[in-house]
C-alpha cells in the first residue's frame, strides 16, 4: 500500500481548497491583464449589449417591427416617438434594429460555433496525421479557397434558395477552410516542439498526443481567430441578406434593412439605409477588438510587453 | 525557379478540376430535373428530352461531368434561360467590366494602402499613424455594400461630384474619361476592406523591418538612414505586401460583386444577382466559373511574382 | 588615456508597466588593444550597454538617462544621429549573436559588403571588391568570390559569423563590440571564431568588448572582465584575478554553475552549484543590493543601499560591489 501513497497525496493536494483558489486567482489574474486592454473591454461590452438587446427584443422594442403604418413614412431621425425614424413602409427603425440583431448575431455566431469542432478535427487530421487523409483535406480546402468567399456563399444560395438557413450554411462553408487552416498551421508548428518529443518518449500514443498535448495548445489559437471571424461572418451574412439571399420580408435583418433603405436613398432618407450598416460595422469591429485582446492575453510574449 | 513555376502551374490543374466539378454539381444539388432547370420552366417537352440526351442524363454521373467539361472547354457554356442567348456572349463583356472594376479597386487598395502604411510606419505613434490606424481598425470590418451606399449618398446625391449609376454616360458612351469618373466611387467602396488590411500590413512590416537585426547591423556600420529605408526596408517588405495582395484579390472581387449591385455596374456581380433571382442556372454556373478561374489565375501570377523575389527560391 | 570610458551609464525603457532600468549606473573602461568581457545572465543589461555605446538604444521607448561614454576623450552621449554615424562603423563596429538575421536576406553578401565599404568615403566599385576579398581572406575565408555572390541563407553559421566580422572590420574600427558572437554556433566553430577574434586583436590592435554569458569565452580570450547583474556591474577586474578568486557571491555562483571552473579536487567537484531564485524585476528594483534576495551572505546592511566599489586585492586590479566579499572567499 505504501507505494500508492504519493498518488493519494497528489489527489489530496488537488482537492485541497487552496488549489482551487489558485485556479480562481489565475482567472482573476487573466481578467486583470485583460481589463487593461481598453479596446478589448469595449468590444466585450458592445457584444454583451448587442446580445442583451437582441435577447430582450420582445420586451424593449417600442413597436412591432413588422407592422406598417401607412400614414407615417420615411420620418427622419429624432421624430417624436420614433428616435431613429421610420422606414419607407412606416415601420419603426429602432424596433427593427433591435429585432434584426437576433438574425444578424445568430447567422454569425451559430456557424462559427458549429464549425469550431469540425475545423479542429480536420486541422488536426491534416496537420498531425498528415498522409493521404491530410493531403485530401488540404486539396479540398484549396478548392474552397479558390472561390472568393462571397462567391461560395452565392453558390450555396443558388443551390438552397434564399433563407436564414442558407446564410448559415454559406457562412459555415466559407469560414471552415480558414478555421481549418489556422488549426493546421498551429498543429504543424506545435508538433515539431520538444514537449511532443518528450511525450512520445514517455510512451504516449498518437491519439493521446493529438488530444492531450497538441489540442490544448491549438484551441487557444482557434478561439482567438474564431472570435474575430464572427465579425467577418456577420458582415458576410449581412451582405447575403443585402443581396436578398437571406431572410424574407417582412422579417428584420440589418443587411436586408440596408438594401430596403437603398431604394429610398434618393428620396432624402439616407438614415434608413445607413444606420443598420453602421450597427453592423460597430458590432463586427467589437468582435475584432475582443479577438485581438484575447490574442494578446494568450500570447505570453505580448502580455509582458 | 523554373521548377517551382512548373510545379505551381501544375498545381492549379486539380484546383481547376475541383472548381469545375463543384460548379457542375450545382445543377444536381438542386432538387428537380436538371434538364428542366437548365432550360427553364417554360421549355417544351421535346426540348427537355433532347437536352436530356445531350447531357447524357441516363449515363453515369462522372461521364456527365466529362461531357459538360468538354462542352465548357469547347467554349459552349450553354444558353441563358431568361435571355435566350448563349451565355458567353452575355458574360464575357460583363467579365471584362468586372475585371475593370477589380483593377480599379486594386489600384486604390495598393496606392492608398501602401501610402498610408508607409507614412504611418515611418513615424510610428505619430498623430498620422494613430488616426489612420484607428480608422484602419474599422476598415477591416466595413460592410462593403453599406460603404458603397454612404459614398453614393455623399458624393453623388448630396454633392453631385461623381456619377451614381452605371459605367458610362449614355452621351459619351465608352470614353475613357467617363469610365474613370464612374469607376472612382465603386473602386473605393470595393477596396475599403483590403485598403485597411494593406495599410496595417505595410505599417507593421515596415516597423518589423526597422526592428530587425540587419537594420541594427547596417546602423552599427554607419549606413545612411536613406539607404536603410529605401534599399533594405522597402525591399524586404515587398514580399509580404505582394503575398497579401494575392490574398486580397478575392476580397476585392467579392467586394466588386456587392458594389456592382449598388452602383448598377454592368459586371458579373449584377448579372449573377439577377440570374440568381431569375433562377437562370446556366448563367449562374458560368458566372461562378469565370470568377473562380480569374481568381485562381491572379493568384498564380501573384505566387510566381513573390517567388521571383525570394532569393531562396530563385536559385 | 583609455580608449573607451563608460561612467555611470543609465539606460531605461519606458513601457506601459513603468520604467525598466536596463542599465543602471555602469562604469568601466577599455584600453587600446584590450579585450574585455561583459558577463551576465540574459536580461542583465549587457547587450543594452553595448547598444548604448554605439548609439543604437532601441527606439522609440529606450533612452540613455544619465552618464558619460567617453570615446577617445569625447563624450558620445547626446550626439545627434548624423554625428554618431562617423563613430558607427568608423570607430566602433558591432557584430551580433545571430549572423543570419543580422544580414539582409534579400541581397548577396557582396552587395552588402560593398555598400558598407563604399559608405566610408569615396571608393570605386573595383576597389570595394578588392577590399572585400582582402577582408574575407583576413577572416579565413578561402573562396571569397563564391561567398561574395552568395545569399546569407546559403552559408553555414560559422561562415556567416566570419563574414559579419569581415564586415565589421571593413571600416578599420578601433573598438569592436561582439554581442554573444559564438552563442549560436557549434562548439568546434566557436573555438575557431574566438581564435579569429584573438588573431584580429593581435594583428590590427582592435580593442574588443565581448558580451557573453560564458566564462569559457572569458578565460580563452579576455584581459579583463566585468560581471553584470540586474543592470549593474557587481565585480570587475583582470580576468586572471577574477577567475582564480571570485569574491562576489554572484560571480562565484555563476562560475560554480559551469563545470570547467570548479577547482580540481574540491569536494563539490561533481556537483554544479545553482543560484536559487530569479533576477529581480527591473521596474521595481530593490533599494539595496539587487542580488539581495538570492544571496546566501545577505544581511540587513545589504538591504539599505547598493554597496560602493571596494578593492578585492592588494594590487588594485579587482573591484567588487559587495559588503561581504571578505566572507565569500
Amino acid at each position: 500500500m505504501e507505494k500508492f501513497e504519493p498518488v493519494l497525496e497528489t489527489k489530496q493536494v488537488l482537492q485541497h481548497p487552496l488549489v482551487f483558489d489558485r485556479k480562481e486567482n489565475k482567472l482573476k489574474k487573466l481578467w486583470n491583464v485583460f481589463k487593461k486592454d481598453k479596446l478589448a473591454v469595449m468590444g466585450l461590452f458592445i457584444i454583451l449589449v448587442a446580445a442583451a438587446v437582441s435577447l430582450l427584443a420582445p420586451i424593449i422594442a417600442p413597436y412591432d417591427p413588422n407592422i406598417s403604418n401607412g400614414s407615417k413614412r420615411l420620418l427622419g431621425i429624432g421624430t417624436a416617438g420614433h428616435i431613429l425614424g421610420v422606414d419607407e413602409q412606416g415601420r419603426d427603425i429602432l424596433s427593427r434594429l433591435i429585432w434584426g440583431g437576433r438574425t444578424s448575431l445568430l447567422t454569425a455566431v451559430v456557424p462559427i460555433t458549429c464549425m469550431f469542432s469540425l475545423s479542429l478535427i480536420l486541422g488536426l487530421l491534416a496537420g498531425y496525421w498528415g498522409g493521404k487523409t491530410g493531403e485530401v483535406i488540404m486539396r479540398l480546402l484549396d478548392v474552397l479557397f479558390s472561390f472568393p468567399t462571397v462567391l461560395l456563399a452565392i453558390v450555396v444560395s443558388a443551390i438552397m434558395g434564399a433563407g436564414v438557413l442558407t446564410i448559415m450554411v454559406s457562412c459555415c462553408l466559407t469560414m471552415l477552410p480558414y478555421m481549418t487552416r489556422v488549426v493546421y498551421t498551429s498543429t504543424v508548428t506545435e508538433k515539431t516542439k520538444e514537449y511532443i518529443e518528450a511525450a512520445k518518449i514517455l510512451g504516449a500514443n498518437k491519439l493521446q498526443i493529438a488530444f492531450k498535448e497538441i489540442l490544448p495548445n491549438v484551441v487557444s489559437d482557434l478561439i482567438v481567430y474564431s472570435t474575430s471571424l464572427i465579425g467577418v461572418a456577420m458582415v458576410l451574412g449581412a451582405g447575403l441578406s443585402f443581396l436578398g439571399l437571406g431572410v424574407q420580408p417582412p422579417t428584420a435583418d440589418w443587411g436586408k434593412m440596408t438594401s430596403d433603405g437603398m431604394k429610398v436613398l434618393t428620396l432624402g432618407a439616407p438614415h434608413v439605409a445607413t444606420i443598420p450598416g453602421l450597427i453592423i460595422l460597430i458590432v463586427a469591429t467589437a468582435f475584432n477588438w475582443l479577438g485581438d485582446g484575447l490574442r494578446d492575453l494568450f500570447d505570453p510574449h505580448k502580455r509582458t510587453q | 525557379m523554373l521548377s517551382y513555376a512548373i510545379k505551381r502551374i501544375l498545381a492549379i490543374i486539380p484546383i481547376l478540376m475541383g472548381v469545375s466539378f463543384l460548379v457542375f454539381s450545382i445543377v444536381y444539388l438542386i432538387p428537380g430535373d436538371p434538364a428542366v432547370k437548365i432550360l427553364g420552366q417554360a421549355a417544351t417537352d421535346e426540348a427537355v428530352a433532347e437536352l436530356r440526351k445531350d447531357l447524357g442524363l441516363d449515363k453515369p454521373f462522372f461521364i456527365q461531368y466529362g461531357i459538360w467539361l468538354a462542352n465548357m472547354l469547347k467554349g459552349d457554356l450553354g444558353t441563358s434561360i431568361t435571355m435566350r442567348v448563349s451565355v458567353d456572349s452575355v458574360l464575357i463583356p460583363k467579365l471584362i467590366n468586372t475585371l475593370i472594376l477589380t483593377g480599379g479597386s486594386l489600384a486604390v487598395c495598393l496606392i492608398g494602402g501602401l501610402l498610408i502604411g508607409l507614412l504611418a510606419g515611418l513615424k510610428p505613434y505619430s498623430w498620422f499613424d494613430r488616426i489612420s490606424m484607428f480608422f484602419a481598425q474599422f476598415g477591416a470590418n466595413v460592410p462593403v455594400f453599406w460603404l458603397a451606399i454612404v459614398l453614393m449618398w455623399i458624393f453623388s446625391i448630396k454633392l453631385g461630384w461623381l456619377p451614381a449609376f452605371g459605367m458610362y454616360d449614355m452621351r459619351t458612351e465608352g470614353s475613357t474619361w467617363s469610365i474613370l469618373q464612374h469607376l472612382i466611387l465603386p473602386s473605393i467602396a470595393a477596396a475599403s476592406v483590403s485598403l485597411a488590411v494593406m495599410a496595417r500590413l505595410t505599417r507593421s512590416s515596415l516597423i518589423d523591418a526597422f526592428n530587425s537585426d540587419y537594420v541594427k547591423t547596417f546602423r552599427a556600420y554607419g549606413i545612411s538612414e536613406k539607404n536603410i529605408v529605401f534599399k533594405h526596408a522597402f525591399r524586404n517588405i515587398l514580399s509580404p505586401i505582394l503575398n497579401m495582395t494575392g490574398l486580397q484579390v478575392g476580397s476585392l472581387m467579392g467586394g466588386a460583386l456587392f458594389v456592382e449591385v449598388v452602383f448598377s455596374w454592368p459586371g458579373l456581380g449584377s448579372q449573377l444577382y439577377s440570374s440568381i433571382t431569375g433562377q437562370d442556372l446556366p448563367m449562374v454556373q458560368a458566372g461562378v466559373l469565370f470568377i473562380a478561374i480569374s481568381f485562381v489565375l491572379v493568384n498564380l501570377i501573384n505566387d510566381l511574382l513573390v517567388a521571383s523575389l525570394n532569393p531562396r527560391l530563385r536559385h | 588615456m583609455a580608449l573607451l570610458e563608460v561612467s555611470n551609464l543609465k539606460t531605461c525603457f519606458h513601457t506601459s508597466r513603468g520604467k525598466v532600468k536596463a542599465v543602471n549606473g555602469v562604469s568601466f573602461s577599455i584600453d587600446k588593444g584590450e579585450i574585455m568581457a561583459l558577463v551576465g545572465e540574459s536580461g542583465s543589461g549587457k547587450s543594452i550597454t553595448g547598444l548604448s555605446i554605439l548609439g543604437l538604444v532601441p527606439q522609440p521607448n529606450g533612452k540613455i538617462e544619465d552618464g558619460k561614454i567617453l570615446f577617445k576623450g569625447e563624450n558620445l552621449v547626446g550626439k545627434g544621429s548624423k554625428e554618431y554615424r562617423q563613430i558607427q562603423g568608423g570607430e566602433i563596429a558591432m557584430i551580433f549573436q545571430n549572423p543570419l538575421t543580422a544580414m539582409d536576406p534579400s541581397y548577396t553578401i557582396g552587395n552588402q559588403m560593398f555598400e558598407i565599404i563604399r559608405s566610408r568615403g569615396k571608393v570605386g566599385k573595383k576597389e570595394a571588391r578588392d577590399q572585400a576579398v582582402k577582408l574575407l581572406h583576413l577572416v579565413g575565408i578561402h573562396e571569397p568570390e563564391r561567398v561574395l555572390s552568395s545569399y546569407p541563407h546559403a552559408l553555414s553559421g560559422g561562415m556567416r559569423q566570419r563574414v559579419m566580422i569581415a564586415m565589421a572590420l571593413s571600416c578599420k574600427p578601433k573598438l569592436l563590440i561582439a554581442d554573444e558572437p559564438t552563442t549560436a554556433l557549434d562548439a568546434t566553430i566557436q573555438k575557431q571564431i574566438l581564435d579569429l577574434l584573438k588573431k584580429i586583436n593581435k594583428e590590427t590592435g582592435t580593442a574588443i568588448l565581448i558580451i557573453t554569458h560564458d566564462f569559457g569565452v572569458v578565460a580563452n580570450l579576455c584581459d579583463s572582465v566585468a560581471v553584470m547583474y540586474a543592470g549593474r556591474i557587481v565585480e570587475y577586474g583582470e580576468t586572471n584575478d577574477i577567475l582564480s578568486k571570485p569574491v562576489h557571491p554572484y560571480t562565484k555562483g555563476l562560475m560554480g554553475a559551469m563545470p570547467e571552473f570548479q577547482e580540481p579536487g574540491s569536494k563539490g567537484m561533481n556537483r554544479l552549484i545553482q543560484i536559487d531564485g530569479t533576477p529581480p524585476d527591473l521596474i521595481e528594483l530593490p533599494e539595496g543590493c539587487s542580488f539581495f534576495e538570492r544571496c546566501n551572505f545577505a544581511t540587513n546592511l545589504c538591504k539599505k543601499a547598493f554597496p560602493d566599489a571596494t578593492y578585492a586585492n592588494d594590487s588594485g586590479t579587482q573591484f567588487v560591489y559587495c559588503y561581504h566579499s571578505k566572507e565569500v572567499v
